[in-house]
Formats: structure tokens, C-alpha cells, sequence
């Protein structure tokens, strides 16, 4: 809680340089949200479901209260305001009420003086239960009972859907809808659900103020809207809410929804004592929202020659139990559903759904994951059926500016898809290596499985694209304040969180550029001294921090003149082009744009495959990406290779496994993230095309090489086995035992 | 049950209850935060610390078992100011992210580069192979690892 203002150490815009917050990270000196320790802290523990679906006959708390060391034991009974919250619907309760909608709901809280003391007492709480059947499967939500009776997000323009736990139901009708053409590609794929995964468990510290107050240090993606979910469930003001950003030890959408903010602070606030709360591993695999499941059904048609002509897709996303930002990821996914091509048709329908399962949101590609690895895999079907090169057919309908994507938008920024494919395609694949070779560099590894018998090798191809900050009518915007002090200095404020992602780099880049000045610091990030920074996600914050912090450089400079020799303290709000919502009955623009801006990334895989036994490496990954203006390039670089990394993991290994709703394997001994050994060497290649509207022609960097690296990885297991693998993670069994490619 | 160790090549003592783990009393109790909590069964690497020279997982080991021995943890590399070889090359290699597994990674790399100064790239692949890293991909940590070896 008491970061060091840091000190600028960087160089300006385009330059590579070393982060800032490196030396202390690397010295175990950085202060994240779970190493936060005040004198008299209790630690507070959460009870949670072990039931996907119950009614609450009771809950009794009386033996935990009166345990040693036991401060508080809290119901929903204790929630002092609004008893629901949410990121976008109000329809997630504080604490489960009268029933629980999914396995890990939290249900009671503890504060204690020892977290073991907080787990004991937590366990002694006795709830009784009446356990009711869960919505399992997404495929027959629509047909079971109503989770959410009162349709929390129906009313919000989108198209009205009757049918049970409809979270969104949107059509995308493009063209003539029923366009024929020569040839015709089918398939259906399935996306497992997806953890975020990141290092630094859910954690923060809520402080009471002493006068009804409370300050909140917690790792978190948007300070600001923290802020306005806490405080109505407190019963307080705004101002008595005070957010402050403490170290972050990854995101990726996790911490978009609330985690412990409420939480703590109802503990602190009771007890009037300092109060942390720190998830373990488990406790945070259910603590936070996941990657939509997904079931996607996909009918291409092309011409002869290989363009297409109308695409049709069906979208299924299981949002599990709360709302979250489901509506927006099931636009999303329908929005980019065909990739970056151009398609004079296209029928694209996508619908997200209430259930009983983990609820699912916000993560690293939000939507385009599934969608892209559908439809790329339908692009190589389509290649085989009429004996193109994948790669030409890819480039035959690669949009551009000018082009129109399904919704009517036209693109009128940047989109160099062709470039980015021609880079990724001219990158060339080291030479296959003789055999024989270290175990470690075959299937299997050290589990020295094969000495190089049953191997194939398979390269596969993909591309994909996103769109760049929030969309459909959202106002996105972004607050910076920079004060000119009189020794010469410089300080600037914005709430952007740094999750990793760099963010505290560009400002200060920025910071450097406009004010040609080496002395800048960044003041630690909170809601008390500037306005919203918006989300750190949607590949948004360096554009939107960019923008917001150009300005109030320029603002500041600009009243300097003007009163020289005193100091200046300006603020000023960024905000992008406006967009406008898709119309609800056709799901075309209703404006200039539905989205702001668009990315590309392009990447071809080099895999091999023990066929005997399922097992695969992944040999080398080259990438192009079209990044508008890369504002540090080591930095750039680092979120393609993380970035890429997810994907392979998607496409390999992780999955959120469910039975019935329950979670079977939240730790990292079973739900399994890449490791040194699993991760190829990434080539990359930087496009850099600048974004007309963008501060610096910048364009965010780091969900693209998610979306598509899944897609390529599969489409070269693909081309070494001859398998369809139409489900990731790719298993074993997939590979051995599943159905074989059609052709044609 | 009160516990000597020495941390760093300093002495400390805690009082611990039996079942705190090494992390625990390190993180909580003796004010050496750097060590990471991530899994607490270690699978992550993020609470890398020497025991003895050993490289473990200091969420495995029982507070108790450390009286008596020796730990070095992350906040043990430096000098002063001046960087261990190791972190300086985690830095100009951009190997942090986020920097949650960073502690751990330092660690186990230091470890790794005390017993063999110029590892093959499988070498240190299989090295690192217990620290989990979510941000990276590994790629820049590897270069760091050579960067370390050659300096």
C-alpha cells in the first residue's frame, strides 16, 4: 500500500526499454496485493458452495463466532447496501441469499487473526442445503427452467429472445442470407472453457478509515468501476470508497469482476480493523470469471475459385451462472465469427446462456478465440475442397481498408491482413532435426516415449483479428493529470492499472515524448486523485492511456505558458471515435461503426505428433502482427510470445473440467499451463501500419496472438495426423481414435 | 514453537504454529515477502528459496524443519544496489511481466547457473521447467538465462 511514487527511467516513444518496475520485481521488492501487511490486520476467509445449483434452508454462524481468534462471520444479512452487483447486470448477490447458482459462490465470511484460524471458523459455519439439479449443458438450457427469472439483461436493446436463460441472442444478417455457392464446408467445434491462470491469486487489503470510510489495495483490471459496484453494496458515497491499485500479478480478464473488494471491505468495516483477504489456488479457480465454452456450428460457401460467398455460423456460449460480460463476449464472438476476410454474406447467430456452470467472462480475446479457431479450421476444409493453397485462399478474401465486415461496418482505419499473412508465410520453419535427438525434443519428452517412431511433423497456418477498445455505443474513455511543478518536475496521475501489460511504460514514454523531459513520475494509481482510466483490457490501455495522457501533456504545457514559473495541474479525458449499437433485429451498424479499430495476427506452426500415442510438440511458431505503432518493442514482443502461449495452451492442455457443474480440477497439479518445456521458440514479426485515429498510430497488442495461436497450433497437429480435431484442448485420445479429416 | 534459522546469512526467529509452512513464516512472519504464494503444492516455483543451497519449494517445507538451517531467498541476490548477475539480466532481457514467478525464476536460474555456468538450451528448459510463468512464454526468461551465463 505504500508503492514508491516511481521514477521515470525510460526513453521516449518507439525506443526499447527496460521497464521500470523490473529492478524492484526482480528483487522481490515490487509490493503486490497479496504482500500487503498493516499492524492489527485480521485475515479474512470466504465460504463458498460446494453446490452448482441449492436452495439455502439456513445458515447458522454461531459456532464460528465463537472461536479464538474470530472477529466477524458474515452473512448477506450484514451486506450494509445493495445486496447485487455486477460488472454489467445487476444480478450477482454480495453473498448467496436464498440459493446458490454455481459450485464456489460465496456464501459467508470470515476475519480472523490467523487466515487458518479464518478457515476453521469458515468451515464450522453450517449451511443447510437442498440441493437442486443444475443446468449443466448449454445445448438444453434453453429448454430447462429459468435461472434468472426476472432476465437481468433483457431490456438493454437487445433482441428479445423469450426462450429460458437466454443471457443474449444476437443475428448478424449480412447480404442475402441464402446466397448459394459452388462449394460447400461444414463443421462443428467446441472450445473448452478456459482459466485465466495468472501467478498472483485474488487478493487486497481493506482499511477502514475511521469514519465509515474505507480505502481498498487491491490487484485489479479497472480501478473506477471497482468503485461503483463497491460502494452502492456498502450503502456509502462514492468518496468514502477510495480504490487503489496494489501490485497486480497478472489479469487477462480475472479481475475484471469483483473479487474481494465488497468482501473486505464489509469485514473492515465491521470489525474496524485492517482486513486482507488472499485466494489460494483453488479458491481462486472459482473466484473468478472464465473463457466462455464454447459449440459453434459453421457452413461456408466459396466460389470455384475460392471466394467466399456467404458464410453461416452458430455460436453456442455457456455464460454459467451471472451475467458478467457475457452479452458483449457473445456480440464479440459474432462480430469477428468469420475472421478477417471479406464475405458478401453471412448469417451469424450467437447466443450466450444462463447455467449452473462457472460463470464465464472477460478473458484474453473475449469471444474471437472460439470463433477463430472454427473458422480458420473451416478455411483449411475449404482450401482441401477445392485444392488451393491455404495460405492463397487466406490472401483471396483477406479484408482491407475499404472492405465490409458482416455488420455493414466498413473499415476505414487500418487492417493490413494481406501484409500480415505474407510476413507470417515468408518466415521460414527450421529444418526438420535428424534423429536421433534428445527425448526433450520430441512428443513425450522426458517421459521418453518415442526415440522418434510414429513421429509426424505437420505445419498448419492461421490468421485472426479483434477489435481494439469497447464497442456498440459504450463510452470509453480515459482520464490523465499531469502537474508541472516548480523544481522542474513532472507528475502525472492515471488510473490505468498496470496488470504486467506495461502501461506504466507507455505513459511515461508519452509522458517523456510531449514534455521532452527526463524528470516525469507516475503517482501509484487510485480513484481518490484522477478520473477513470477505463479497463486494462480489450487490447485498449495503451491506446486509451496514450491518448489521455498526450493530451494533458499538451494541456499542461500549453497553461505553463501562460502562468510561467508557477505550477500547473490539468486533466484532461481521452476519448476514441464514438460507436453505436447493432441493430437488434439485423445486427447491423446503426452508426459509422460498431468498432473502433481492428488487429490482425497471422502465425505459422511447426508441430510434431507421436500418432501412436497422441503426445505432440509444438516445434517453432513464427508470428506477424499488425500493431499500428510498437511503443516498445521488447515490450511488443514479449505479449506475442505470452500471448501465444495462452493459446497453446487452449489448444493442448487447459480446460475448467465440470461434472454436473462442480469444478474437478481447480489446482495446478490438474488444470495443466505451459511450461519451459512445452513453449517453442516465437518468431516475430512487427507490421507496423499506423492507426489513422490512434495517438501515435498505436494499436493494442496483446489479445491477438491469443486468438489465433490456437487455431494455427491445431491446424498443424491437423496436417500431421489427418485427424479433424474439431474440440480444444486437443486430447491424446483426439488424436489416436478420432475421425479423420473429410476432403472435400 | 519458536524457530531460529538464518535468512540471507542473518539470524531471525519466529514463533510458528506447527503447521505453517517455511512460505508462511517467511512471507508473514519474518518480512521476507519476495518468495511468491501461487499454488501452495508446489507446482509453480513461485516460492523458490535455497535451503541449505538446496533449491526448493518453500511452500512444502514446514517452518519447523527449517530451524536451524539456512535459507537464501530472492532479497539475498542483490548487493546494496548493484543487481545479481541474474535479475540484471531479467531486466535488459525483459523477462518480467507481471513478475509474480520473477522471484522464483531468479532463484531457480541463480541456482542453476551455481552448478553449471554454461547450460544448453534443453538445459535450461528442463531447469525451469518447476516455474510456471503466465505472461511470458518463456522466451525472454531463456535469453535471460543465457545472458546470465555469459556475463
Amino acid at each position: 500500500m505504500t508503492q514508491t511514487v516511481r521514477k521515470l527511467q525510460l526513453g521516449k516513444i518507439g525506443e526499447l526499454v527496460p521497464r521500470a518496475d523490473a529492478p524492484p520485481k526482480v528483487k522481490g521488492e515490487f509490493v503486490y496485493a497479496s504482500d500487503l501487511i498493516v499492524p492489527g490486520m485480521l485475515w479474512g476467509h470466504t465460504l463458498r458452495s460446494p453446490h452448482a445449483h441449492a436452495r439455502i434452508a439456513s445458515i447458522d454462524i454461531s459456532q464460528a463466532v465463537a472461536m479464538p481468534g474470530v472477529h466477524a462471520a458474515l452473512t448477506h444479512d450484514d451486506v450494509p447496501g445493495e445486496r447485487l452487483y455486477g460488472l454489467e447486470f445487476q444480478d450477482q448477490p454480495v453473498l448467496a441469499i436464498d440459493r446458490v447458482l454455481y459450485y464456489g459462490e460465496p456464501v459467508a465470511l470470515v476475519a480472523a487473526e490467523h487466515p487458518e484460524q479464518a478457515r476453521r471458523a469458515a468451515e464450522s459455519i453450517h449451511v443447510e442445503y437442498e440441493p437442486l439439479e443444475p443446468v449443466a449443458d448449454m445445448e438444453r438450457a434453453t429448454e430447462l427452467s429459468e435461472l434468472h427469472p426476472d432476465k437481468p439483461t433483457h431490456g438493454h436493446g437487445y433482441l428479445d429472445d423469450p426462450r429460458p436463460n437466454v443471457l443474449r441472442h444476437i443475428q448478424i444478417q449480412h447480404g442475402d442470407v441464402d446466397a448459394a455457392g459452388d462449394v460447400v464446408v461444414t463443421g462443428v467445434y467446441e472450445v473448452g472453457s478456459q482459466d485465466q491462470a495468472f501467478l498472483g491469486p485474488e487478493s487486497g487489503l481493506a482499511v477502514p478509515d475511521g469514519e465509515g470510510g474505507v480505502d481498498i489495495y487491491v490487484a485489479t483490471q479497472w480501478l473506477h468501476v471497482d468503485r461503483a459496484q463497491v460502494a452502492p453494496c456498502l450503502g456509502l458515497p462514492l468518496s468514502a470508497v477510495r480504490i487503489h491499485l496494489a501490485g497486480v500479478g497478472g489479469a487477462f480478464g480475472g479481475r475484471e469482476d469483483l473479487s474481494m473488494q465488497v468482501h473486505g471491505a464489509m469485514l473492515a468495516l465491521h470489525t474496524n480493523r485492517p482486513v486482507k483477504i488472499v485466494y489460494n489456488r483453488e479458491e481462486s479457480f472459482t473466484g473468478h470469471v472464465h473463457r466462455h465454452p464454447a459449440r459453434i456450428w459453421c457452413e461456408h460457401r466459396a466460389t470455384h475459385e475460392g471466394r467466399l460467398v456467404n458464410v453461416r455460423m452458430k455460436i453456442l456460449l455457456d455464460g454459467g451462472a451471472y451475467a458478467s460480460s457475457s452479452t458483449a463476449v457473445a456480440s464479440n464472438a459474432a462480430s469477428f465469427a468469420i475472421g478477417p476476410y471479406e464475405s458478401p454474406n453471412a448469417l451469424i447467430e450467437s447466443t450466450a446462456v444462463y447455467t449452473n456452470n462457472p460463470p464465464c467472462g472477460a478473458m484474453r480475446g473475449f469471444g474471437a478465440v472460439q470463433t477463430c479457431f472454427a473458422s480458420e479450421a473451416q478455411m483449411d476444409k475449404l482450401a482441401a475442397a477445392l485444392d488451393i493453397d491455404p495460405v492463397e485462399l487466406r490472401l483471396l478474401n483477406a479484408l482491407a481498408p475499404g472492405d465490409v465486415l458482416p455488420t455493414g461496418q466498413r473499415i476505414t482505419g487500418s487492417m493490413p491482413v494481406a501484409e500480415t499473412i505474407r510476413a507470417a508465410a515468408a518466415l521460414e520453419p527450421p529444418p526438420e532435426e535428424p534423429l536421433p535427438r534428445d527425448v526433450l525434443r520430441l512428443p513425450g519428452g522426458a517421459g521418453n516415449t518415442t526415440n522418434g517412431e510414429g513421429v509426424r511433423r505437420g505445419v498448419g497456418f492461421a490468421v485472426g483479428f479483434k477489435n481494439i477498445a469497447y464497442s456498440e455505443g459504450f463510452d470509453d474513455y480515459c482520464a490523465a493529470r499531469v502537474r508541472l511543478l516548480t523544481d522542474g518536475s513532472a507528475e502525472v496521475h492515471c488510473a490505468a492499472a498496470e496488470v504486467g501489460q506495461g502501461v506504466t511504460g507507455v505513459i511515461l514514454q508519452v509522458a517523456r515524448t510531449e514534455l521532452d523531459l527526463e524528470d516525469v513520475r507516475l503517482a501509484p494509481g487510485q480513484t481518490a486523485t484522477v478520473d477513470s482510466a477505463g479497463s486494462a483490457s480489450a487490447s485498449r490501455m495503451t491506446w486509451m492511456a496514450a491518448g489521455a495522457v498526450r493530451d494533458a501533456c499538451r494541456a499542461a504545457l500549453e497553461e505553463q505558458t501562460l502562468r510561467p514559473g508557477e505550477e500547473v495541474d490539468v486533466e484532461r479525458i481521452y476519448r476514441h471515435a464514438a460507436t453505436t449499437p447493432l441493430d437488434p433485429e439485423t445486427g447491423q451498424i446503426t452508426g459509422e461503426r460498431a468498432h473502433v479499430a481492428f488487429a490482425a495476427c497471422a502465425m505459422k506452426v511447426v508441430a510434431e505428433v507421436d500418432v501412436d500415442l497422441g503426445l505432440t510438440r509444438v516445434v517453432w511458431i513464427g508470428a506477424a502482427q499488425d500493431v499500428g505503432k510498437a511503443v516498445n518493442p521488447q515490450q511488443v514482443e514479449g505479449q506475442i510470445e505470452g500471448g501465444t502461449a495462452q493459446g497453446l495452451g487452449l489448444a493442448l492442455m487447459e480446460e475448467i473440467q465440470t461434472r454436473d457443474g462442480l469444478i474437478t480440477n481447480a489446482s495446478f497439479t490438474d488444470y495443466l499451463i505451459p511450461t519451459a518445456l512445452d513453449m517453442p521458440p516465437v518468431e516475430s514479426v512487427l507490421i507496423e501500419d499506423p492507426e489513422p485515429d490512434a495517438p501515435y498510430g498505436v494499436k493494442g497488442v496483446g489479445e491477438p496472438p491469443t486468438v489465433v495461436s490456437t487455431a494455427a497450433i491445431v491446424a498443424a497437429l491437423r496436417a500431421a495426423t489427418g485427424r479433424e480435431l474439431a474440440r480444444v484442448p486437443v486430447k491424446p485420445d483426439d488424436i489416436c481414435l478420432g475421425s479423420e479429416t473429410e476432403t472435400g | 514453537m519458536r524457530i531460529t534459522l538464518r535468512i540471507n546469512g542473518e539470524e531471525h526467529q519466529a514463533d510458528c504454529w506447527e503447521g505453517e509452512s517455511l512460505l508462511f513464516a517467511l512471507r508473514e512472519k519474518l518480512g521476507f515477502p519476495g518468495a511468491k504464494n501461487a499454488c501452495e503444492q508446489g507446482e509453480c516455483g513461485s516460492c523458490s528459496v535455497l535451503l541449505d543451497g538446496t533449491l526448493v519449494c518453500a511452500c512444502l517445507v514446514l517452518a519447523a524443519q527449517a530451524d536451524g538451517h539456512e535459507v537464501t531467498t530472492v532479497e539475498g541476490l542483490a548487493e546494496g544496489e548493484q543487481l545479481h548477475p541474474v535479475q540484471q539480466a531479467f531486466v535488459d532481457a525483459g523477462a518480467v511481466q507481471c513478475g509474480f514467478c520473477t522471484p522464483g525464476l531468479v532463484v531457480a536460474t541463480a541456482d542453476l547457473l551455481s552448478r553449471n555456468t554454461s547450460p544448453s538450451d534443453d538445459e535450461i528448459r528442463e531447469a525451469l521447467s518447476g516455474n510456471l510463468c503466465r505472461c511470458t512464454g518463456y522466451a525472454k526468461i531463456f535469453d535471460a538465462v543465457r545472458r546470465a551465463a555469459s556475463a
